[in-house]
């Protein structure tokens, strides 16, 4: 049975209703741990789809990616939804894996992840070190 | 019974798998969205077969559906090899319908052409989680390769495990720099080419018959 849609909002959450700003959600890896893939695209996509920057502390699995970047296009709609900007630190190299990881051919895929709606999110800079973005209002 | 059924599908098995090793390998072309993979794909298509796969135009996803050209046999030293080229739509994790309105295209066309296109990328994905053996990743070589959706795409080819060889396409324009390309994926060989031009064909079916053979 599925179980409820996860929501980043919880019951002490202030109104997002706001015209004033951009409301920003970051949220952390614990919190994704649980969720499946399914379930993290839909917080992600449910976020950007009402206006909010959202950035996750560990990011996506490749597969997570294909399968966000797959949901995101069903979604666009003409002068609704374009889609997504995303921005994500280059790959950790093999050297900051840990000796397990190696032994088990195991990948890393914790980076910083950048997620926002297209036509509200540009990147401006982005390097091994920095992603810089200017984000406006809708 | 159950035991036939049981020695039925052992042999069965068997047989597919003897047989799955002359079967054509799909190889999937990919890379974002204007870097000449479907003048890629008929290039290919025309020196083997002598049929296009799809029409090329110069704005952004004319292709926007996964197009198929079965058993192109490609021989290389004395070595023949069959596959089939999957053309895919490039990928992008946005469509903007307004952008094709710049290409003189009324709104109801360019909605329409937007809508297929997403249709298209979502298609491309799916193919690539389920239903190539390879890739030939296709790069613009005169545009910043470090973008978001090539370390994306490359990432996920790389989780599958499935052979990639990167070109580096369009090296017949000014301003070309596969050196660049090469940096941003040390991990992969870098092949240069102008599929418009007919450029290093020559290294780069060597190169399909050793990664796909």
């Amino acid at each position: 049975m599925p179980g409820p849609t996860p929501n980043v909002d919880g019951d002490d959450a202030p109104s997002d209703d706001s015209d004033d700003g951009v409301r920003i959600d970051m949220i952390s890896g614990a919190r994704m741990d649980g969720l499946t893939g399914m379930e993290k695209i839909r917080l992600i996509l449910d976020g950007v789809r009402d206006g909010n920057i959202v950035i996750l502390e560990e990011g996506l699995s490749p597969d997570e990616e294909s399968k966000l970047i797959e949901v995101t296009m069903t979604e666009i709609s003409p002068d609704d939804f374009t889609g997504i900007e995303i921005e994500t630190y280059p790959k950790a190299e093999a050297g900051d894996q840990s000796f397990l990881d190696k032994l088990m051919g195991r990948k890393s895929t914790q980076k910083l992840t950048v997620i926002g709606p297209a036509n509200q999110i540009e990147t401006l800079h982005k390097d091994e070190n920095l992603i810089s973005t200017l984000v406006s209002r809708k | 019974m159950g035991l036939l059924t049981n020695l039925k599908d052992s042999i069965s098995r068997v047989t597919d798998g003897l047989f799955a090793a002359d079967e054509p390998k799909r190889i999937g072309i990919y890379g974002p969205p204007n870097a000449g993979k479907t003048t890629l794909a008929n290039r290919i298509a025309r020196d083997w077969t002598g049929d296009a796969v799809g029409p090329e135009s110069h704005i952004p996803h004319e292709t926007r559906r996964a197009r198929r050209k079965e058993n192109v046999e490609i021989e290389r030293n004395g070595r023949k090899v069959t596959i089939d080229i999957v053309d895919t739509p490039g990928v992008t994790t946005k469509v903007d319908y307004k952008e094709f309105l710049d290409h003189d295209m009324e709104k109801d066309d360019a909605i329409r052409r937007s809508r297929e296109a997403t249709e298209g990328v979502a298609e491309a994905m799916h193919w690539l989680r389920e239903d190539v053996d390879g890739v030939i990743y296709v790069l613009d070589s005169t545009t910043d390769p470090f973008t978001q959706v090539n370390t994306m795409l490359i990432g996920i080819i790389e989780s599958q495990d499935l052979p990639a060889l990167i070109l580096a396409n369009k090296t017949d324009l000014p301003g070309s720099d596969v050196q660049q390309i090469a940096n941003a994926f040390p991990q992969h060989e870098t092949i240069p080419l102008s599929a418009l031009e007919g450029e290093n064909m020559d290294e780069v079916y060597t190169k399909i018959a050793e990664y796909f053979g």
